[in-house]
């Protein structure tokens, strides 16, 4: 099976006296889903940004999507992201756009014509069950609705990889069994694969996953 | 209302600087028209004890436009009724020449003193009259008001630069935050800096044209045109064309040097 990430001694530090992630040795396969889970602090986010880039590796190597990340130049981290959907736990919608142009931010990126991606965003907004409040903006949503924008943008435009950051902390019951939903559809139906951080595994999961554990720097697979 | 906001501090910021700086330029053409109007009127008297050609004293200096030899005359002629005719005619010989010198512009009081020296140089003529107390008095003022209005265009200016880099903050902080999401998804930084700049170019076009709507306005409005013939010149206080094109350069300079420097300035989320 096609390895979509790879990490090599990888060690991850925001200053130079401080090593959130301690040579590090992992790998995921294309098509899986990946909990990385581990307490407050222990370099779950700092490890997910690393993943698209925002981080660069203290030392060692990380290679995603067939890409080396260390010393990679601006067009090909680009290019890397144009292929990678992510959610956060704050959403990171654009607040004065409405959710319709949000949705459409990955397909006009990835030069989509006006026509392709308008009808892509009515689909998703269906998928998402949001097309009731098409035309509003991020902050007329809720929580929740607003979480399920972000899933949808993320699914837009087909990306390979599909990062997530506690998508769920944030939401009530409903909203983040919507939202695991989606993430389950996108992994099994387009064999995206799915990386998610988060403190709790849900336990209605239909899907086989892989689990990371970080603690004390070190990352380990759980069985 | 929303988007009214987005725009309204840097088209006031912008307005303000091309008012001083159409406010200058008037000022400037407005000196201009007058000092050609004071140049018309001043000359300088030079005294020869020969008869000088034309071509001789416009050698002097370049700055003199036209030699003209003042006739004695009237002088004379109040003269002779107390004197004989031989000695009237001993007078017409021994009397200097007096030539009323026309200047190509109006001089600065160095202009004026040089003359002078050249004029002097010459060892016919013998006196000058400059009139330099009253020039150098005009000369002053001319040169003050222009100061003062470079004065307060300046301080204008520096207001406005200040209002400006408090905008750019404000800017920044606002966009930031969308150019690092577009950057999240692997937008080019062309595209997420597009909005940014398609609003600056629209605040100096609405800015352009709302001085250009002004000055329009201004120029043919009776009451200024009023003052001008007060003074006894005429300029034009707004060239549609030529003075459209330069305030519409500055305000897109100012307007994409502002976009630029909070594109430079943008830093990503870590």
């Amino acid at each position: 099976m096609d390895k979509v990430i790879v990490a090599k001694d990888l060690s991850l530090a925001y200053s130079s006296s401080e090593t959130i992630i301690n040579k590090a040795n992992f790998s995921i396969d294309s098509g899986s889903f990946v909990f990385i889970t581990g307490a407050s602090g222990s370099g779950k986010s700092t490890l997910l940004k690393s993943l698209y880039g925002a981080l660069k590796s203290k030392s060692g190597s990380l290679i995603v999507g067939g890409v080396e990340l260390k010393g990679v130049s601006r067009s090909r981290l680009n290019f890397l992201r144009r292929h990678i959907g992510i959610v956060f736990q704050d959403y990171k919608l654009i607040k004065e756009w409405t959710i319709d142009k949000n949705i459409m931010l990955p397909l006009l990126i990835n030069g989509y014509v006006k026509s392709v991606a308008n009808n892509q965003v009515d689909k998703l907004l269906k998928h998402v069950r949001l097309n009731h409040q098409s035309g509003k903006f991020p902050l007329e949503l809720s929580g929740g609705e607003q979480q399920r924008v972000a899933m949808a943008r993320a699914l837009a435009h087909n990306p390979v990889l599909i990062l997530a950051d506690e998508p769920t902390g944030n939401l009530d019951e409903y909203s983040s069994e919507l939202i695991w939903n989606l993430l389950e559809g996108a992994n099994t139906q387009l064999n995206t694969t799915v990386i998610v951080v988060t403190h709790n595994i849900p336990k209605t999961l239909r899907v086989e996953y892989k689990h990371f554990h970080i603690e004390y720097g070190s990352i380990h697979e759980v069985c | 209302m929303k988007s009214v906001k987005n725009h309204f501090s840097l088209v006031i910021a912008l307005l303000s600087i091309l008012f001083s700086m159409q406010a200058y330029l008037i000022a400037e053409r407005s000196i201009e028209a007058y000092k050609v109007n004071l140049a018309n009127n001043y000359s300088v008297i030079a005294v020869s004890t020969k008869e000088l050609q034309h071509s001789e004293i416009l050698a002097i200096n370049s700055i003199i436009a036209a030699a003209k030899e003042l006739s004695p005359d009237s002088v004379i002629d109040r003269l002779s009724s107390d004197m004989k005719s031989s000695n009237v005619e001993l007078l017409k010989l021994i009397m200097p020449k007096f030539y009323k010198l026309s200047l190509t512009h109006y001089p600065t009081p160095g202009e004026v003193k040089s003359l002078r020296n050249d004029l002097l140089k010459n060892s016919s003529i013998k006196k000058v009259e400059d009139f330099s107390h009253t020039h150098d008095t005009t000369y002053k003022l001319l040169t003050l008001f222009k100061n003062v209005v470079a004065l307060f265009a300046v301080v204008v200016l520096v207001v406005t630069v200040l209002l400006i880099i408090k905008e750019l903050r404000i800017w920044q902080y606002k966009h930031n935050e969308r150019m690092s999401i577009m950057g999240l998804f692997g937008a080019a930084l062309w595209l997420r800096s597009a909005v940014l700049f398609r609003l600056a170019i629209v605040d100096a076009l609405i800015a352009s044209v709302l001085a250009f709507g002004v000055f329009v306005y201004l120029s043919s409005s009776p009451f200024v045109l009023e003052q001008f013939n007060n003074i006894g010149i005429s300029i034009v206080i707004f060239d549609q064309v030529d003075d459209f094109m330069l305030i519409l350069g500055v305000a897109m300079s100012i307007s994409i040097i502002l976009a630029s420097l909070i594109v430079l300035g943008h830093k990503e989320e870590a």
